[in-house]
This record gives structure tokens, C-alpha cells and sequence, in this order.
């Protein structure tokens, strides 16, 4: 479980999150929705410690990230795996030793060992046949399943997602959203999933945050944000008349 | 104030360059990479560059010295102590900081903008150690050798040049080449190279980590690591001459 207090963040003179408080639950998908801009990636950013609150505390299992001494904070890092927007992805790398970067890293394993693991990874992202290629050769989705591959290869207990579904078609995105779903049950981490992309919060929101002028200002599940009042939310949420109808049509049904 | 700002967050990358290594060995092997990619395909560039320069040297100095009141080694002479003193350790770090400069530059500053930094650090990779600290230890260790055969072939260069284009005769060449040798020299212009090879890494380094941005950015990262890695080596080349040969 992670918890935030209070977590202040600017930028200069620009105030980007402002008295964030939320608890992200274990072996549940948690997702941060808001417009670009809103300050989620930043929330994340300061949870994983890549930026420093001035206010406020993240705390690991009831432990302050920013409070720890480097060695507790890299103990910490070495538990959490994070998919990127980009994939981030090492180009000079082939996929099999992207995958295999951290276990290097940190793995006290041999190398045979580390390349079954890494595979194992690979298999369990359904990537198959592709580890000596570069991920310039590989497509947006297939990226993403690797920097999956990645993030899962040291079983974190808490994986973040940045946008995973950000430049994927329909049918890509929804086997990313399963793929995060699954892994989550399976490993029971904490995760979190940074979107705005609709369709991935009706497939797998469980636990929904909603930031808005970097404040939080919604919190709750898929069905209770379908029957929310609140006037920022549904502007942000059923802005297109497809998801107006998709409302509809599931509080008709429910 | 701006100046500070940047020499104070180059030190502190520095002491976090210098942080304790998650994995020695993985260190080790990415510093004989960085040799090959750094040091051993830079040397086309640094004979043909040193052979060109030696050859330019033997023969200006020739014009610039044909008295009868000075005697003919005086070529090989002069052409060995420009080589030693400056061309090769100077010069030629010049020249490597544009290439190797800008390489690391623009390599560091792509995984800045691609968050691949991102990704070590929050792998728990102490990202700085393991991209910075490799490149350093490569371009020091293979630099003063890179340096070494540049003198070799400046020398070799400048004979070559004197003997066929008949401005000096072989033996007197060789005579100049030999005349008061103080291996001192040879020392003073590797402890210059392996100084310079620590400025162009560091500062392309730095460059290239506090990249902000896209691609434009990139390419300006690139391009302040060559002009301020030439000004730093200038004016340590100032200090060092001062402070080891006078």
C-alpha cells in the first residue's frame, strides 16, 4: 500500500499539485485520471521519488520515501516497477537484455538463470520469438509489452504505469489494460496506471483518483463515477457523445 | 549567478558519478566498451589529423628557419617539441572533444529525453555512476595511448614530409628528433591528456544529463559540450604548463 499526506509541488512560481491525500490500494488496479496538464505524471514522479514534494509525505508500507537514507530509498526503488509513456526502453539493448537490466543490476543470479527469468517474463507478456531484436524494431504495442517485461522482472510490489496505453490502437490498448489487470491480481502489487484514456478506466477501474488544477477532486469506482455529480468529472470523463451513451446505456442496465 | 549555479550542480553529479558501483563488474565491462567506442574509433581521426599536422609543422618551420646561422636538426627539433608540448596532448584533446564530446552529449541527452535516465533511477541504478562514470575511466585510460601514437605519427609524419619534399635531409631530421630529449616532457603531455580526457567527459557528461526537452535541445546539449569543453581544456592547458614546466 502507498500513502500520500498533503503533497505539495511547484514548479517555480507554478503551483502544479496542492494538498494531494490518497491511499493506493495492494493487488488493485489504482488509476489517476485528469486532463493533460492536471499534474497526475507529476504525482507519480514524486511518488517514485524522481521529484521532490515541498510539502507533504509518500509513504511505502507506512514508511516516508523522502525521509529514508539513499540506501533505504534504492531498497525501496528495487521494489517498484514502472512502465513508461515512451517504453523507455534502452535502445543499445537488445529485448532480452532489457529485460534482463535489472536482474543484472541487482539479481544475485547466474546468467542462465537471469535469461530463463527474463524469458519467463517475455512469455508472460506474450512477446515470443523477437529477444535478440532492438526495440527500434519493435511496434508501439509490442514496446510496451517488453517495458512490462521489464517492470515485472524483479517482482515489484508496486508498479506504476504512465500512459500505457498512450499512441495504441483500440484493440493494442485493451490487451495492455488486461495484461496490467492480470499482473496485478497475480502479484498482488500495488498499481497504478496514469490515463486519460477512457476506455481503460471503464475496463479496469477499480479504485479511480481524479486530479483537477492539481488538486484531488474526486475519488471512487467505475460505478460510482458513472453515477457522479460532480461537474468537473463528467466534463472530464463523458466529454465525447460516446461515452455520454456508454453512461447511459450502463446505468439502464444496472 | 547562473555560472555558479551550473559549476555547483556540476560538482555535485560529479560526487554522485563517484557514488559506490550496484555492480563492479557490469561497470568494468561497459569501460572497455566505452574504449573501443571512445578511444579505438577515434584513431583514423587522430593518425590522419597527427601525420597532416607533423608533415604542416616540419615544413613551416623549414620556411620559417632556413638561415645558415641555424643549423638543420633544428627542423626534427622543433618538430618533436610542438608535437610533444602541444600539438598531440592539446590539439588533438581539441579535436576529441568535438567528436567524443558531442557523442556523449548527445547520447546521455537522448535518454534524458526518452526517460530512460528515468528508468535507471528508478530502477534503484545510480544512473550518473553508471552511464558517466564508465566513459570516464575509458577516455582516461585509452586517451594518453590515443595521444602516444599521435606523437609517434607526427613525428613519423613530419620526416616523411621534410625527406620527400627534400626541405630536410633524413639524418639531420633524426639528429633534431634525438637533440635534448627530456622524457619529462612526454609525461607533462600525458598528465595534460589524462586532465583533458576528464574535462570533455565530464562536462559532456553534464551536458548531456541536465538535458531538457526534445531532439533541438539535444542537439544544443551537444553543441555547449564541444564549445565549453574546448574553453576548459584552454585555459587548464594555461594553468598546467605554468604549474608543471615552469
Amino acid at each position: 500500500m502507498i500513502t500520500v499526506e498533503g503533497l505539495d509541488k511547484s514548479f517555480g512560481d507554478v503551483r502544479i499539485l496542492e494538498g494531494i491525500d490518497a491511499i493506493f490500494r495492494k493487488g488493485c488496479v489504482n488509476q489517476i485520471i485528469g486532463r493533460s496538464g492536471s499534474g497526475k505524471s507529476v504525482l507519480a514522479k514524486c511518488m517514485v521519488g524522481l521529484h521532490r514534494p515541498e510539502e507533504g509525505r509518500v509513504l511505502y508500507e507506512g514508511r516516508s520515501f523522502h525521509d529514508m537514507n539513499a540506501e533505504e530509498k534504492r531498497s525501496i526503488r528495487q521494489r517498484i516497477g514502472m512502465l513508461f509513456q515512451g517504453s523507455a526502453l534502452f535502445d543499445s539493448l537488445t529485448v532480452i537484455e532489457n529485460v534482463m537490466f535489472p536482474l543484472r543490476m541487482f539479481g544475485m543470479m547466474e546468467k542462465e538463470e537471469m535469461r530463463e527469468r527474463a524469458n519467463s517474463c517475455l512469455k508472460r507478456v506474450r512477446i515470443i520469438d523477437k529477444d535478440h531484436l532492438y526495440p527500434a524494431e519493435l511496434s508501439g504495442g509490442m514496446q510496451k509489452r517488453v517495458g512490462i517485461a521489464r517492470a515485472i522482472a524483479m517482482n515489484p510490489e508496486y508498479l506504476f504505469c504512465d500512459e500505457p496505453n498512450s499512441g495504441l490502437d483500440p484493440q493494442t490498448a485493451i490487451v495492455i489494460d488486461e495484461l496490467i489487470k492480470e499482473l496485478t491480481e497475480e502479484f498482488n502489487t500495488t498499481t497504478i496506471v496514469i490515463t486519460h484514456d477512457m476506455n481503460s478506466v471503464m475496463e479496469t477501474g477499480e479504485h479511480i483518483i481524479f486530479i483537477h488544477k492539481g488538486r484531488k477532486w474526486w475519488e471512487g469506482n467505475r460505478d460510482e463515477l458513472l453515477r457522479s455529480d460532480n461537474k468537473e468529472l463528467n466534463e472530464f470523463v463523458f466529454a465525447s457523445s460516446l461515452m455520454r451513451q456508454v453512461k447511459k446505456a450502463m446505468i439502464s442496465n444496472s | 549567478m547562473s555560472v555558479l549555479f551550473h559549476i555547483g550542480r556540476y560538482f555535485l553529479l560529479l560526487r554522485e558519478t563517484f557514488g559506490r558501483p550496484e555492480r563492479f563488474s557490469l561497470y568494468w565491462s561497459r569501460t572497455v566498451e566505452e574504449m573501443d567506442l571512445l578511444g579505438v574509433k577515434s584513431l583514423g581521426i587522430v593518425a590522419l589529423l597527427s601525420a597532416f599536422m607533423g608533415a604542416v609543422i616540419t615544413i613551416q618551420t623549414k620556411t620559417n628557419i632556413d638561415s645558415p646561422l641555424i643549423q638543420a636538426w633544428v627542423v626534427g627539433f622543433a618538430t618533436r617539441q610542438s608535437t610533444i608540448l602541444e600539438f598531440s596532448p592539446t590539439v588533438i584533446s581539441l579535436i576529441l572533444a568535438g567528436k567524443v564530446g558531442s557523442n556523449i552529449a548527445a547520447e546521455i541527452g537522448s535518454m534524458r529525453v526518452k526517460e530512460q535516465i528515468d528508468a535507471l533511477d528508478i530502477m534503484g541504478v545510480n544512473s550518473a555512476g553508471y552511464l558517466i562514470l564508465p566513459k570516464i575511466a575509458a577516455t582516461m585510460l585509452i586517451n594518453p595511448f590515443l595521444i602516444m601514437i599521435s606523437m609517434f605519427l607526427s613525428i613519423f609524419g613530419g620526416w616523411l614530409a621534410g625527406v620527400e619534399t627534400g626541405v630536410v635531409v633524413s639524418e639531420d631530421f633524426i639528429q633534431g628528433i634525438q637533440a635534448g630529449f627530456k622524457p619529462y616532457h612526454v609525461v607533462y603531455a600525458l598528465v595534460k591528456t589524462i586532465v583533458f580526457a576528464f574535462i570533455i567527459t565530464t562536462i559532456s557528461a553534464y551536458q548531456g544529463y541536465y538535458t531538457k526537452g526534445g531532439t533541438r535541445e539535444v542537439g544544443i546539449s551537444s553543441t555547449r559540450a564541444v564549445v565549453y569543453s574546448n574553453v576548459v581544456i584552454l585555459f587548464a592547458n594555461l594553468v598546467l604548463t605554468q604549474a608543471l614546466l615552469l
